[in-house]
């Protein structure tokens, strides 16, 4: 099965070494993914004004660039993008009138979106698709010894009706960490709120979070943590410096996406890691285990 | 929506006896700023603007379709679609109701491209509204020059500066997409950035622009641009006309 794969606008600049391990991973797996022509940001938070339906445009439209790619089937590994463009699918196929009001807008696309696309996040996708015993059959360098927490946020268990995995205690990550040799860490915050976009306006709302959160992954003995979004990961990581400011007994751990980890058990080459993105550099703790 | 003029081509009845009078053009009824006028069919808008007997100052220039100055937006009869034209080069059609809008009122970034980066961290310092683009595309139903308005700045948002430099690059800076946007967005400066920062930082060089530049400074064409500027009117059109043209 072919699958499109939607980027995002993060994933191509500030969260290059997300696109990267992905497309990495996902080749080493045999995944057949090919990038969306034409598509566009997704809208980013999806939208909850119920009679605003020009926010649901943007994750639609790149549906439409799905069926023009005579795929049904779309790949993102951005936990923000999956949400937004999740949502939207499943709003416009519960609701065929608005899905023609917003058809009968979008007249300038040749192709009308008729609810016929699946959304997959790379997570799902490698758990139904691939599975955990082939991950483990591809592992070249089992991530052995590595404790790592696995960190979930919001938007890829919340809402219910697009939930990837269970609400309350999701375990598709830890599954897939254990698949790659490590181990998992159980910690109470791993589907809390990481402050979000807050970051904006009141950082020490978020450095609150990222020192609870952390905290609470360090105290189970975490050694590192997955994420698979790159606001959480920019609260989680790059906040740290402002979590020290207002928290002055504040530690610190290294912050990854969980498909870094997988490109590592792959056998990547350091370069498809991009560590000169990250805050907290990961690299101590990876090469202490052999693994870098 | 049809971005190109579409020409209407006489009836095919064609009398050839010579003692009758040449037919005259046929008519149309227009409305220009509200004001109905009855122009020849055949007219651009330009023309039949100037035909109703006003002068244009302000939204007119180069009159071939490249300098933007003569953006119109228009109706036709039955058809809820705001449509859009460079009124130099967009014929009009029976019904059809105009206004030129010589000049879109917007700020432009101040910036020294030679301090930059081709990054979106340079596009969010400039132009943060591109941020505000919720991908409704009504831009690029507004565009006369049939330009992919709604992806270079989906192009932006991500950083990037080669694609918008592509997709843009047909851009008359008109402005008709950033008076229509819902957003409010500039879409046509920030083309102009993206265009800047491509050609600044991210084209190839050209080896041969190199040399050539090395061969003006030499005075190597000296004599021959010397006598180009000593030529007639006359002799230099025929030398224009008889020069060698690449197929």
């Amino acid at each position: 099965m072919k699958f499109s794969y939607y980027p995002g606008c993060t994933l191509k600049n500030h969260a290059k070494n997300f696109e990267d391990s992905t497309l990495f991973s996902m080749s080493h797996l045999g995944v057949e993914v090919e990038e969306l022509p034409r598509w566009n940001c997704c809208g980013t938070v999806a939208s909850l004004t119920a009679d605003d339906l020009i926010h649901q445009l943007a994750p639609i439209r790149n549906l439409i660039r799905v069926k023009e790619a005579n795929s049904t089937h779309l790949m993102t590994a951005c936990s923000m993008c999956f949400s937004t463009l999740k949502r939207a699918n499943e709003r416009v196929r519960a609701n065929p009138t608005e899905l023609a009001q917003m058809n009968d807008f979008m007249y300038d696309e040749e192709t009308p979106y008729e609810g016929d696309v699946e959304v997959h996040h790379v997570l799902s996708l490698v758990r139904d698709q691939v599975g955990f015993k082939d991950v483990t059959a591809k592992v070249v360098k089992p991530l052995a010894g590595l404790k790592v927490a696995n960190y979930y946020g919001c938007t890829l268990v919340r809402p219910k009706q697009v939930a990837i995995d269970d609400t309350e205690n999701p375990v598709v990550m830890e599954n897939l960490i254990k698949a790659l040799g490590a181990t998992p860490i159980e910690f109470a915050l791993k589907t809390e709120c990481c402050g979000a976009y807050r970051t904006v306006d009141s950082p020490n709302i978020v450095a609150d979070k990222t020192y609870q959160i952390i905290n609470s992954a360090r105290s189970r003995g975490a050694e590192i943590i997955a994420v698979s979004c790159p606001l959480c990961a920019f609260n989680l990581d790059q906040r740290q410096e402002a979590t020290l400011k207002y928290h002055p007994d504040f530690i610190g751990l290294p912050v990854v996406y969980f498909t870094q980890l997988m490109a590592i058990a792959f056998g990547c080459e350091e370069n498809v890691l991009q560590f000169g993105l990250h805050h907290f550099p990961p690299k101590p703790v990876l090469a202490g285990k052999g693994l870098i | 929506m049809s971005r190109k003029p579409v020409s209407k081509a006489p009836a095919g009845k064609q009398d050839k006896s010579l003692d009758q009078p040449k037919p005259k053009a046929r008519m149309v009824t227009v409305y220009i700023m509200g004001k109905r006028h009855v122009v020849p069919e055949h007219a651009t808008i330009m023309r039949a603007i100037e035909y109703s007997g006003q002068q244009i100052i302000r939204g007119a220039g180069c009159r071939e379709g490249f300098c933007g100055a003569c953006g119109t937006i228009y109706r036709l009869p039955g058809d809820y679609k705001i449509h859009s034209g460079l009124a130099c080069t967009t014929l009009v059609q029976e019904g059809m109701s105009l206004t030129q809008i010589p000049a879109v009122p917007m700020e432009k970034a101040i910036y020294d491209v030679e301090k930059l980066s081709p990054d979106v961290d340079t596009i969010k310092r400039l132009y943060p509204v591109v941020f505000r683009c919720v991908a409704c595309n009504t831009c690029t139903k507004s565009c006369p020059q049939g330009i992919q308005v709604m992806d270079y700045i989906q192009a932006a948002k991500r950083g990037d500066i080669a694609a918008i430099m592509d997709l843009s690059f047909d851009c008359v800076a008109c402005g008709l997409c950033a008076l229509r946007c819902p957003a409010e967005i500039v879409q046509h400066k920030v083309g102009v950035l993206g265009r800047r920062l491509y050609g600044r930082y991210l084209a190839k060089e050209s080896k041969e622009l190199g040399a050539r530049i090395k061969q003006v400074e030499s005075g190597q064409f000296d004599e021959e641009y010397a006598s180009l500027m000593g030529m007639d009117k006359a002799s230099l059109s025929k030398m224009y006309y008889e020069r060698d043209i690449e197929p």
